[in-house]
């Protein structure tokens, strides 16, 4: 009776689909032979494909649902990998292995693709903190980030510090243009402060892309040194190398230090601000500060991996600061799981991996990414490793009796 | 009597309408007092111009925490107002959803705690010890509202009561002197509603902490508190102990709308 009226569902999509097509995929005019086609064959694809498509659509939809209303207190295969040490201890022994080794078995091609993603890992882990846990849809991420890139190249350019000088100064100023995107936008929530930062985001890149003398327009910024092994020096092949294990360490850094501060008194005002704002305070949370602090830690991730990244291409330019950067930084934090860790760094590796290794499917390569979010975004909206919150224990019967 | 809450003729005027007109209330300590009053009548106005939700339009609010001086926080911030001692429920519930009944408590406790993000990235030992505190801390209240059983559990898993009682464990996190209870009772059933007057009767004695509460349940209202004021159309029209204002006719017409031309 059930799947009688699903096949029935499906079957009325299928001519829906047929006839909406009709005249785009069936009907071609021949125009040099002066001639119609009727390519009757297409009609027949679209047909079954959309059928199946729709089946399978409601299928997973349904299914969805069922687990939805069924699990309650069960937890999901993702958690159970995270949270049972029988599992995820030999996965972290293999993938530590495995990263280890990385640069050695594969060509540096393939070592700058990771270093690349390990970048977005961070930057991911760095918005996180903004729109996970703090709640502030920030749309305009990458300025932060083309505040650390062009920081590096223009000091290196005028002054010649090198890397390891410039980092936490990258930092530090996308820290204060993190606070100064701040202050105006302290009474902004939801859309409009999505807007509002959007439009910051422009702003810099245009000024970048415009004020010549500052910051050479649209042709960048070249000759920007690699970072510095203790006055060695590498040829480009080791420090390929070099940077992968840079990034490794950094990245190792970055999830120890948020890791933390989810569960601090700071990470907690977070989450309470990203839950309800009004109430929040009236728990005496200073709103003020504890959105200062967020947006200010965010940019100086954005502002780190932005002394990396002019470090790693050895040039900057404004083209490489575009809203499709945010973008691409926001749809880490929201298909990984707001707030999760492991979320983001899964998503962050199929984010940026996958267009590169789908270049076998060519023109549709984008189209397949599209997809995957689409869909993604349907069936699991939580993200693929949604964050789960401390748990604490207590002996019970000892301090009730007090 | 020492006053700890003194509120002199504050209104609270949107656009047209005063929705809170030249009231007067005060609190004294250790004190349990009633709001009461029809919908619409202002008391959960009054509720947010004290704790620094809405600026009065006119008035002064003073307030004198035990063993401090006499502070007006007319417009004072909402979070600044609650560092001075006055944490308050919401009429509808107001938990954070996605975190656990303790690290809702613990967010309580964030006014009276300081580590910052260096001492969250280091995880000193002053900061660990402020944790540590921070945690037995919020358990403890979490016993006294009978919520330990469900510490790790999310907040918006709870029954309705629960939640109720959360709310209130949150609240006095905050260490409070004065709590403010918009409705707690509201939805519950009379088992319900007696167990929160006992623990309202307790936070009072044991804890020596004044309670302002709006409430609907008259049996509640009458059995706890000591004192009750009336609103009605944002105006105060009465005030006195349980007995005096059952016997009020003016609260009575107010109740029951024996001639409803009179404030139209």
């Amino acid at each position: 009776m059930k799947a009688a009226s699903e096949l029935k569902k499906s079957l009325v999509v299928s001519l829906w689909f047929m006839f909406l097509t009709f005249p785009i995929m069936v009907i071609r005019v021949n125009t040099i032979e002066k001639i119609v086609e009727w390519r009757w064959r297409n009609m027949f694809f679209i047909g079954i494909g959309s059928f199946f498509f729709s089946f399978v659509w409601r299928y997973l939809l349904e299914r969805k649902q069922k687990q939805a209303d069924s699990r309650k207190g069960s937890r999901s295969w993702g958690q159970l990998i995270l949270e049972e040490p029988k599992f995820y201890k030999p996965a972290l022994v293999i993938i530590a292995l495995f990263t280890l080794v990385f640069p050695f078995i594969f060509s540096s091609y393939q070592t700058n693709i990771m270093i690349t993603a390990l970048m977005y890992v961070m930057l991911g882990l760095g918005l996180n903190i903004v729109v996970g846990l703090a709640g502030l849809l920030d749309l305009g991420y990458v300025a932060f980030y083309a505040v650390g890139a062009y920081s590096y190249a223009l000091i290196n350019y005028h002054f010649g510090l090198g890397f390891w000088t410039v980092l936490p100064v990258g930092a530090l100023l996308a820290a204060i243009f993190g606070i100064l995107l701040g202050f105006p936008v302290l009474r902004l929530r939801g859309d409009y402060l999505a807007i509002v930062t959007l439009g910051f985001g422009e702003i810099i890149r245009l000024i970048l892309e415009n004020w010549n003398k500052f910051s050479f327009g649209p042709s960048g910024i070249a000759h920007i040194p690699r970072p510095g092994f203790f006055g060695v020096s590498l040829n480009l092949n080791e420090s390929i190398i070099y940077l992968y294990y840079l990034m490794i360490l950094f990245c190792l850094l970055t999830i120890f230090i948020i890791n933390r501060l989810q569960d601090s008194r700071i990470g907690r005002a977070w989450i309470a601000l990203r839950e309800d704002e009004v109430v929040c305070q009236a728990m005496g949370i200073d709103k003020t500060k504890t959105k200062l602090t967020a947006f200010a830690l965010g940019a100086t991730w954005a502002g780190m991996v932005g002394v990396i990244f002019a470090a790693k291409t050895t040039f900057v330019n404004p083209a490489s600061f575009t809203f499709l950067e945010s973008a691409m930084i926001l749809s880490i934090v929201v298909l990984g799981g707001m707030g999760s860790i492991v979320g983001v760094f899964i998503a962050a590796m199929i984010l940026i991996l996958s267009p590169e290794y789908l270049r076998a499917f060519s023109n549709y390569r984008m189209l397949l990414f599209g997809a995957v979010m689409v869909l993604m975004m349907v069936f699991r909206p939580q993200g693929i490793v949604p964050n789960v919150r401390r748990t604490y224990k207590f002996r019970t019967p000892e301090k009730t009796n007090r | 009597m020492n006053e700890l809450l003194e509120i002199n003729n504050l209104s609270m005027v949107f656009g047209g309408l005063r929705a809170v007109d030249a009231v007067d209330l005060n609190v004294g300590q250790k004190e349990i007092v009633a709001l009461i009053g029809p919908n619409g009548a202002g008391k959960t106005t009054l509720f947010n111009c004290i704790t620094g939700i809405y600026v009065p339009t006119a008035g002064e609010i003073f307030v004198v925490p035990p063993g401090k001086k006499k502070k007006r926080i007319n417009g004072m911030q909402i979070n600044k107002v609650t560092e001075l001692g006055i944490a308050r429920t919401f009429q509808n519930i107001r938990l954070f959803p996605s975190m656990t009944v303790l690290e809702n408590v613990m967010i309580g406790r964030h006014c009276r705690s300081h580590a910052g993000v260096f001492g969250a990235a280091v995880r000193d030992s002053s900061t660990k010890r402020e944790e540590q505190a921070m945690i037995d801390f919020s358990y403890q209240i979490l016993v006294k509202v009978e919520l330990d059983g469900q510490v790790n559990e999310m907040a918006k898993n709870l029954p309705y009561g629960a939640q109720r009682r959360l709310e209130i464990a949150r609240a006095m996190a905050t260490e409070p002197f004065l709590l403010l209870l918009d409705e707690p009772a509201a939805g519950m059933n009379p088992s319900e509603t007696y167990e929160l007057k006992e623990l309202i009767d307790r936070i009072r004695n044991e804890e020596g902490i004044s309670v302002l509460m709006i409430e609907h349940d008259m049996k509640m209202v009458m059995g706890i508190s000591d004192r009750i004021f009336v609103l009605d159309y944002g105006e105060k029209i009465a005030e006195g102990t349980p007995e005096e204002i059952r016997e009020n006719p003016i609260v009575i017409k107010a109740y029951l709308g024996e001639d409803f031309s009179v404030n139209a």
